[in-house]
């Protein structure tokens, strides 16, 4: 399978390596970052990797938008993935939206959006929960 | 009138509650706003209830939405499947709302009740969606709206405990992160085949053969939905989310969410991919079937150390989840058989288990088994539905556990291997271990002073109820379950036909 | 009455009693008539069924099917009809045992004890009417769960531990052992009906026949076979009707009535005899014959002796089983009968002992055998049933053991029959010894304390309550009776233990 791993495979690509690239710091990010709105970033980053994905396979070498035209032969880009991913794009809307407002709920209830101090905080919460049982 | 509105069954069973969930906000008032929520539910139960009698026999139901024609328009294609998968949402949909109305008086403030109807609801119309829809992507969008609204419902718990806030939190990561991947995997079918209706896609991708693009796409769908629906070891979100979100989320998502995406996985599996794709069988072979059995033994053995009995109803969904996986994955008629009817039966007696947990919420206002002790002796009513429940996650003659366990074991000696089947019975014999935990302490322990013999109110009552005795009748009489369930396996398996016949259209 | 009918009654209709049973929870006499009422009823129908068996009858009665092929159906065979009238005609005199000794303890929560009592033996008569190996394992589940509360009864540190304890075995070698062999062979032979002959024969690899059977033989964890034996010495933290009832008779019996069933009607003796399959399990059981007989003799407490004592002689009906010979099959089932009568009139009078004097422990015993005269005396009768000797019925049931072992050539076994004879004198005859002529007016305690107490208690006692002696009196004489009546229990059996006609006069 090595053969294929030509200049041209790789050039001829580069879509696709981007995809992966954006895809893979969009990961990284959410892993790695204990701030939750930066790991919202995060995942904004890897949803947008894959709009990118979707429009860049609908693109053809040399098409217009597809717009109806008299012109028969006209060459165009597959509208579908297009429209696929506005609906993909308003969900992501969405889900930022609900992770933001979230982050705002848990910054008014813990005082702090850094993932490892809320941890901190449950721990706490787990510990005084079994403390007060035992003086049950 | 009502014939007239027949043939439109389909998409009211999706359309119905989608219309309704905003109405519950802009009515403003939270006893209408129930009302609204309860009437649709009812209303999708009996589409749903309706659509699975005409399709038992084995036929196929076609709805063609805005008249377009499959595979360009989107299709919400009814088998016995799906139909059986819509008749588990929509009947918890329905048991769950008169209890949630009493349930969450106490969780949080009147103000908050209209909106938690409407994301129910909204919730509801995702699940349902995704099992009705014939159409790849329209799957995606469903399970984001049932997402969506599932995150805002595990939130509403932040009253209680602010730690459903971060619960809520990491869930949507996580299935954010889930849902993407099953859009990648969508996105490079399409990449090779040109169409996103299942059953179209069925056919192209026979005709593509097993190329680098479908394994990639297959694992993506896989490990994606393997999130969705909490499989060992993606099932991270879970815990937290079950044990934090109000009594009634949790029975309600415990007994639905994570039933659809495994339906999910297994139209792909056996429909869309079909069934003798290489890397599939290999990955299920190899993968899902180890972690299946990995996850009987941790999740259960985790669900033995928790001290509070929602968490440990938590991490037995996991264990459990386990189980349908594993019948999946015996790859075989009888195994997907079992996987099917463990959903089912699993499905009852989660959300018997977590209404009755529930009840104990309301009464005592925990659900720590440092706080149940004597349980068994103030409210006898919920503690009995609760062992009851628990007997059935042992597998206990005559309660529907029983049943899942036998078709389980069946199909695992079936195919040959006795060691899987040992397996089964061993992590089994965990439950007992965890389930005997919370009955000596209801039943054996004494009652701390002061608690008053008070039984939960008789609207969180009877639903619980509802649900134990579907547990047991269908525990005594696995007639229909077991029926549907083969029927539902036939549909997922009899890819070829379905998909020539998709291809006629 | 039709059989059908009659079938049906014996198990609903305890099973019925216990709402009756509920009701009555405040007045004690109307609840203890009901609960006597319905074991003579009970005890009417079966021994109308008897009959009926005895002149060649086979009653039969189809109630369901729990899953598609499996239903939940009886017949009665003469096996089951032997187990079915001894557990309904020692119901009556347990019945009444439990009225003198509940109310000379002033025990708590007597309604639970007498509504799991009815549901036990409800069970124990679906048990033995099952017309194939899935009723079978059902019956055997609820007998397991119903009869947990009641070890648990005392609900102290003690009674729970010892119900932890016998639960988890049971549960774990049913569901561990029992249903895989029962789902093996339901998928191996495509039946679980019980039929003569055995439903197992080219269905098989022969080399895997033991192996099943092991699985089963572990799996009856009831019929306490080392090393699954401790639930049995830890089940005798229950209040002694328990004990005596239902792990002399109906739990222990249904245990080793499953076994025999099992060797004559699944594997069918033919098979074992050819195949060898069982020659394992007759060396296991002679070992447990005399392993549990050599502990008891190390026992001081009277009822942990006595359990010890039940575990060797269960094991006898094992061998007879596994020697898989006509005449073996003839001795186990006869050893069901006469061990159930001598045993439960053991334990009954170390039940009066203990309402008489709280004395639990052998070597206190001293000399209580001149101031209990009716109870020592049948607790002689009944000691020398089990040891064997005439005109005792435990007479003829070793008659038979020993004929097999003598038809199949095992001398060994023959050996072990006798050495298990004579340590039965050795650790039964001494507590009647004690009673009788050790202790005389100086008591004999170990320190000066308790000999202080033990002489304050010496004057004060006398005989336990009328209903605690009548009953072992009634069942010593029972024993006696059986040994001229043994000629019914023969002719019953008869066309189980040899269908081809051959049986020796």
């Amino acid at each position: 399978m090595w053969d294929e791993m030509t200049a041209e495979f790789f050039v001829g690509h580069y879509n696709y390596w981007m995809t992966v690239v954006l895809m893979m710091i969009g990961l990284y990010v959410v892993v790695s970052r204990g701030n939750l709105v930066k790991k919202i970033v995060g995942l904004n980053l890897f949803q947008t990797s894959v709009f990118m994905l979707y429009i860049s396979m609908a693109k053809i070498l040399g098409g217009t938008a597809p717009i109806l035209t008299d012109n028969p032969d006209e060459v165009y880009s597959n509208p579908l993935p297009h429209v696929l991913i506005l609906t993909a794009i308003v969900v992501g809307v969405a889900t930022t939206a609900l992770g933001l407002a979230l982050i705002i709920r848990i910054r008014e209830s813990f005082d702090t959006i850094e993932e490892d101090e809320i941890f901190e905080i449950e721990q706490q919460m787990a510990k005084n929960a079994t403390s007060s049982v035992g003086d049950r | 009138m009502l014939s007239s509105l027949t043939p439109h069954l389909p998409v009211l069973q999706v359309v119905v509650p989608l219309m309704a969930a905003p109405l519950c906000t802009l009515i403003g008032n939270r006893h209408l706003a129930w009302t609204i929520a309860f009437i649709t539910a009812l209303a999708a139960f009996v589409v749903s209830a309706l659509l699975l009698g005409s399709v038992l026999d084995g036929s196929v139901i076609s709805y063609h939405l805005g008249g377009w024609a499959p595979p360009w328009g989107i299709e919400y294609r009814i088998d016995a499947a799906n139909a059986f998968v819509l008749f588990i949402v929509s009947l918890i949909g329905v048991l769950v709302l008169p209890y949630a109305r009493q349930s969450i008086e106490h969780e949080f403030e009147a103000s908050t009740h209209t909106y938690f109807y409407t994301c129910y609801l909204l919730c509801l119309t995702g699940l349902l969606g995704v099992a009705a829809t014939g159409d790849a992507f329209n799957v995606f969008v469903f399970l984001e709206i049932s997402s969506l609204a599932t995150y805002a419902l595990v939130a509403f718990g932040a009253r209680r405990d602010k730690r459903a806030l971060t619960a809520a939190y990491n869930y949507l990561i996580m299935g954010t992160i889930g849902a993407t991947f099953f859009v990648i995997g969508i996105g490079f079918l399409y990449m090779v085949t040109g169409t996103l209706n299942m059953a179209d896609l069925a056919v192209r991708l026979a005709e593509v053969g097993d190329t680098r693009v479908t394994r990639v796409a297959f694992v993506f769908i896989l490990v994606g939905m393997g999130l969705k629906l909490a499989m060992f070891p993606l099932h991270l979100w879970l815990p937290n989310a079950y044990n934090y979100a109000p009594s009634a989320v949790t029975a309600f998502l415990a007994a639905t969410a994570t039933k659809v995406a495994l339906y999910v996985l297994l139209r792909f599996t056996f429909t869309v991919f079909q069934f003798d794709f290489p890397v599939q069988e290999l990955t299920f072979e190899y993968v899902v079937m180890p972690l299946a059995l990995v996850a009987m033994f941790a999740a259960s053995i985790a669900a033995v150390f928790q001290q509070d009995v929602k968490r440990l109803l938590a991490y037995s969904s996991i264990a459990q989840v386990g189980y349908m996986l594993l019948g999946v994955a015996l790859l075989s008629e009888a195994g997907l058989t079992a996987g099917i009817i463990h959903l089912f039966n699993h499905a009852v007696t989660k959300g018997a288990l977590f209404l009755a947990v529930g009840c104990f919420v309301y009464q005592i206002g925990s659900s720590r088994l440092g706080d149940l002790k004597g349980i068994g002796k103030t409210m006898p009513w919920t503690t009995a539905a609760f062992v009851a429940g628990g007997l059935s996650l042992i597998g206990v003659p005559l309660t529907v556990g029983f049943i899942s366990k036998w078709y389980l074991i069946q199909a695992s000696l079936q195919t040959g291997s006795l060691w899987i089947a040992g397996l089964i019975v061993a992590s089994s014999l965990i439950a007992v271990v965890y389930v005997w935990r919370i009955v000596e302490v209801a039943y054996l322990e004494p009652a701390p002073e002061g608690r008053a013999n008070k039984e939960a109110p008789l609207a969180m009552i009877l639903p619980t109820y509802a649900l134990v005795a579907a547990s047991l009748y269908f525990g005594i009489n696995s007639e229909l379950t077991s029926s549907a369930a083969s029927q539902a396996a036939t549909a997922l398996y009899s890819a070829t036909d379905l998909a020539s016949e998709g291809a006629a259209q | 009455m039709s059989p059908e009918l009659a079938i049906t009654l014996t198990i609903l209709l305890p099973a019925s009693a216990t709402v009756l049973l509920a009701l009555m929870d405040k007045r004690p006499n109307l609840r203890e008539a009901v609960s006597l009422i319905t074991a003579g009823v009970l005890f009417f129908i079966v021994f109308g069924l008897f009959e009926t068996v005895l002149d060649g009858a086979r009653p039969a009665a189809h109630w369901f099917d729990v899953i598609p092929g499996l239903s939940l159906s009886f017949e009665i065979e003469p096996l089951g009809m032997l187990f079915g009238v001894v557990a309904a005609g020692l119901w009556i005199v347990t019945a009444l045992y439990s009225i003198g000794y509940m109310r000379g303890n002033n025990e708590a929560n007597q309604t639970r004890f007498y509504i799991c009592f009815a549901i036990a033996i409800s069970a124990a008569m679906g048990i033995a009417f099952a017309a194939n190996m899935f009723t079978l394992f059902i019956f055997y589940e609820v007998l397991t769960l119903s009869t947990y509360p009641l070890v648990a009864h005392k609900e102290t540190a003690d009674a729970r531990r010892g119900a932890r304890t016998y639960l988890a075995i049971l549960i774990t070698t049913s569901i561990g052992f029992q249903l895989v062999a029962i789902i093996w062979t339901w998928v191996a032979a495509g039946t679980l009906d019980f039929e003569i002959g055995g439903i197992l024969t080219d269905k098989i690899e022969p080399t895997l026949l033991p192996f099943l059977l092991a699985l089963y033989a572990f799996g009856i964890g009831k019929a306490a076979l080392m090393p699954f034996h401790r639930w049995l010495p830890a089940a005798m933290v229950a209040p002694t009707p328990v004990s005596a009832l239902l792990h002399a008779v109906a739990v222990v019996k249904a245990g080793v009535f499953t076994m025999l069933k099992v060797g004559v009607y699944i594997f069918g003796i033919d098979l074992l005899s050819t195949t060898g399959a069982a020659d394992w399990l007759m060396w296991l059981a002679a070992f447990s014959i005399l392993a549990a007989s050599i502990v008891a003799m190390t026992k001081d407490n009277l009822k942990a002796r006595l359990a010890y004592s039940t575990i060797s002689q269960l094991s006898y009906i094992t061998l007879g089983m596994a020697l898989a010979t006509s005449l073996g099959v003839m001795g186990g089932a006869m050893h069901i009968a006469m061990h159930a009568m001598g045993k439960i009139t053991l334990f009954m009078c170390a039940g009066a002992i203990y309402v008489a004097t709280h004395k639990t422990e052998i070597s206190d015993m001293d000399g209580l055998g001149r101031l209990m005269p009716f109870t020592y005396g049948a607790f002689f009768i009944g000691a020398l049933s089990i040891i064997g000797l005439p005109p005792l019925g435990g007479a003829w049931s070793k008659w038979y053991l020993m004929l097999g072992a003598a038809d199949t050539g095992q001398i060994a076994m023959m050996v072990v029959f006798m050495a298990s004879s004579l340590l039965n004198i050795a650790y039964l005859l001494p507590v009647v010894a004690r009673g009788f002529f050790m202790g005389n007016s100086v008591p004999m305690a170990h320190s000066l304390g308790a000999a202080a107490v033990h002489a304050k208690g010496m004057k004060a006692i006398r005989e336990a309550p009328l209903w605690c002696v009548i009953p072992p009196c009634l069942t010593a004489f029972g024993c006696v009776l059986l040994f001229f009546y043994a000629g019914e229990i023969y002719t019953l059996i008869e066309p189980v233990a040899f269908p081809k006609g051959a049986a020796p006069s």
